[in-house]
């Protein structure tokens, strides 16, 4: 054997072995259901692209099935063969799923990680903790935009939930969720109910029916919205001069879009999203998910979400580290729903409530539609 | 006795190649009879079956069942001691697999407030002793709800193996909870019947639009050159390959009232500017975008028709005194209806089950049952509904099958 060949045949065997230890180190493969758009876009760049870069041999796959991920696991879980590691919810289909069954428990304690000061993820998390199955990352709020151009307002503006209900002062068509939850609840503020009795009313034949009452005084100027890009694409065609929809949409309407739009914060909803493991992953792929989940739910990975989207960190101890936006070098704290300039009057969508009574008010509210 | 013999063999001989045919043609068949099994008529029994089934909460709750099958419910007594001992096993039975509070979800479609009831025992009854002296006592304590006679009642109602319940929903019965049965709902909470008759009729109004339309474009398409109706035809058909979607969200930049409809109108004077027509979200929008992407389906069997009807039979009408209009509706009108009856049927049953252009156009009053069945599947969970309302749909199609058979005849349609 000459040098050269010796060489070639080292540097063969060189290869064949860092070939083998890259095998060794097992790759994995995260599935992570979200929204898509732009929420998808601020966790890969706020969680995912980070771990992926500390962890080269996990690569994560975004699925943007959070839309549907409750029938979804369910049919998953029947069949037995679960493809998501890690689905993105609002608390309301994450209690479903965990009365179901179709995702698991969680030691908050033993599962997250604590606050840079000690504090457990049990007490910086909060009432945040809605259910034992559910992770919070955010808060988000559904409020009201409304375009500032209207001219037959007379350069008035809308500036309390009374004024949505307002069709003579403020005329104009406006968008609001097919469903009851939210409407309901500002129906009955705007007909005068005390923001702390509304749940105790809405469970009252009475104060539902007073609830629909009010909401029948402007439902021909409703246009229904389904998908949180109805409303924002709605203003900006001056389809509608109001509507509700989740504050981050209105944010990119508004700062990024630089749409003639303002916030109306008055009594918005305040509401939380977070994660859930679907029940019956493997070993191997239940630890890489808690892995991943330690690292994206601490308290700086929370915080550098606000970089990208206007929604407010579900941890206490994230709020101080909320900057500026990545891009628009502009301060984020004020287009936080939390910020105290905002959060003048807001409400706590009651969850457990809704749990109970979504079914029977969905089919009232389906009937009042149709008539 | 020979003659008998090879009589008995050819005849054997016979029969044995008859046969062969036979399972030649049968094999020939198997793939698209398999398909259709697996794809169609599975899901459809699978369908019915969820429909009705009810196992999953009825198996959760064992021990409370064999405790109450003594009860009488309509007594006004709470159950006996007994029921509450077996609610706490059927919990701690349950615990692992969360069957428990399955049960809640189940009941709360027709019971309010009982999802949290069944998740609060869940939570709490897991700590109390198997063998606890007082489980009514301690059960109340956790929710009082377990003192009502009329929760019971519906506990043992909704949670037998097989159950109506859905099929009572789907036609606006509703459970009341005072006297333990279904109910007509009252007048302004109804809300299937009324869908299932608004689909039909839409549906009704879509098919006989397309055949307005197609019947002329489809009578000029085939009495031109064939130049001619080439052009034509992909002029009919370059929609039909567009995606469904697109076609459907070009309408909604037409139709809306900033839209260029309603410009055009504005700037042509017909309308003003605050008495913009309102053309999308009702029914307007649905019809409109549904007839357009239905039209190529009543067009081509129209066509295809019309391309076979020989014109020397309209001459021999018109020679023979006949005029135009009579010629047209005693001659060549009857030999078209086979093309009407094959495009009638495809648009109307394709538009009974239409989804996603109602959804982006029709609003509010635009909508079809398949929306509020989508919603059941995908937000609701109400699965049994979902598919309830669904053999509800299928035994409707076959049902406007069946009359069409009879008044048109199904031998008499012709794809052409």
């Amino acid at each position: 054997m000459n040098t050269t060949t010796k060489k070639i045949v080292a540097s063969f065997a060189a290869t064949a072995l860092i070939a083998g230890n890259a095998l060794a180190a097992k790759d994995i493969e995260l599935t992570i259901v979200s929204w898509g758009g732009a929420y998808t876009d601020s966790q890969q760049n706020a969680y995912h692209a980070p771990y992926m870069k500390a962890n080269p041999h996990v690569s994560i796959i975004n699925d943007d099935s959070s839309n549907e991920a409750v029938p979804k696991l369910r049919a998953q879980n029947e069949a037995g063969n679960i493809n998501w590691d890690l689905v993105d919810m609002v608390p309301a289909d994450a209690i479903r799923a965990c009365d179901e069954g179709i995702v698991i428990e969680i030691d908050f304690d033993k599962v997250l990680a604590p606050a840079p000061d000690g504090t457990s993820p049990t007490q910086d998390f909060g009432a945040s903790l809605v259910s034992p199955c559910f992770i919070p990352q955010i808060v988000y709020s559904t409020t009201f935009g409304y375009r500032s151009d209207v001219a037959e307002w007379g350069g008035k503006k809308p500036t309390s939930i009374k004024d949505v209900f307002d069709t003579k002062n403020f005329p104009g068509k406006r968008s609001l969720e097919k469903r009851p939850v939210n409407n309901m609840e500002w129906a009955l503020i705007a007909d005068g109910v005390s923001p702390d009795q509304v749940y105790d009313a809405l469970s009252t034949p009475e104060g539902v029916d007073r609830a629909f009452a009010k909401l029948d005084t402007i439902k021909d100027d409703i246009i229904w919205w389904s998908s949180g890009a109805d409303t924002p694409d709605r203003l900006a065609k001056k389809e509608v001069v109001m509507g509700s929809t989740y504050n981050g949409r209105l944010f990119a309407l508004i700062e990024e879009q630089k749409q003639p739009v303002e916030m109306m914060w008055d009594w918005q909803i305040f509401e939380l999203d977070g994660w859930v493991i679907p029940a019956g992953l493997p070993k191997d792929r239940l630890q890489a998910v808690l892995d991943y989940l330690y690292y994206a739910t601490d308290t700086q990975r929370l915080a550098d979400q606000s970089k990208y989207i206007s929604y407010g960190p579900a941890r206490q101890s994230s709020a101080p580290l909320v900057g500026k936006h990545a891009t628009l070098d502009i301060d984020m704290a004020p287009h936080m729903p939390t910020d105290p300039n905002n959060a003048k009057n807001t409400l706590y969508n009651n969850i457990e409530w809704w749990a109970d009574n979504r079914d029977e008010l969905d089919q009232r509210f389906q009937a009042w539609l149709d008539q | 006795m020979t003659d008998v013999v090879n009589d008995t063999t050819l005849k054997t001989r016979f029969s044995r190649t008859e046969r062969r045919k036979r399972v030649r043609a049968l094999l020939l068949v198997l793939p698209l009879f398999l398909f259709i099994c697996v794809t169609f008529l599975a899901p459809v029994a699978e369908m019915l079956f969820r429909s009705t089934d009810n196992t999953a909460v009825h198996n959760a709750l064992t021990n409370t069942h064999k405790a109450l099958s003594s009860w009488d419910e309509n007594s006004g007594e709470l159950p006996p001691q007994a029921a509450y001992l077996a609610i706490i096993a059927d919990v701690k039975a349950g615990a692992k697999k969360k069957m428990f509070t399955r049960v809640g979800r189940r009941l709360n479609y027709q019971i309010s407030g009982v999802s949290s009831m069944f998740r609060k025992t869940a939570r709490q009854a897991r700590r109390l002793p198997d063998d606890i002296a007082d489980p009514q006592t301690a059960l109340i304590k956790i929710h009082k709800k377990w003192g009502d006679v009329n929760i019971w009642r519906g506990i043992k109602y909704f949670t037998t193996p097989y159950t109506s319940s859905y099929y009572l929903d789907a036609t606006d019965f509703g459970y009341v909870l005072e006297n333990g049965d279904y109910a007509r709902k009252v007048e302004s909470q109804r809300v299937y019947l009324n869908l299932f008759w608004r689909t039909i009729i839409m549906s009704v109004a879509i098919t006989l639009l397309t055949l307005l339309m197609a019947y002329p474009t489809a009578f000029l398409i085939s009495s031109i050159s064939s130049q001619s109706a080439n052009l034509l035809l992909i002029m009919v058909l370059l929609p039909f390959w567009t995606s469904l979607l697109v076609r459907t969200t070009s309408w909604i930049v037409l139709l809306y009232q900033e839209g260029v409809i309603n410009d055009l109108l504005v700037s042509l004077g017909l309308v003003s500017d605050d008495g913009r027509l309102e053309l999308i979200h009702n029914t307007t929008g649905t019809i409109v975008a549904m007839t357009h992407i239905l039209l190529p389906f009543m067009l081509l069997p129209l066509y295809s028709v019309m391309k076979t009807i020989n014109p020397a039979y309209m001459r021999a009408a018109r020679s023979m005194g006949a005029g135009a209009f009579t010629a047209f509706r005693r001659v060549y009108f009857p030999q078209t209806v086979p093309g009407i009856g094959a495009g009638a049927i495809l648009v109307f049953i394709l538009a009974i089950g239409y989804y996603i252009t109602p959804e982006l156009v029709g609003g509010v009053e635009g909508t079809f049952i398949s929306n509020r069945i989508a919603y059941h599947v995908r937000s609701s969970g109400n699965w049994g509904l979902a598919s309830a309302l669904g053999f509800i749909l299928l035994i409707l199609v076959l049902l406007m099958y069946w009359c069409y058979d009879k008044i048109v005849g199904i031998d008499n349609m012709k794809l052409g």
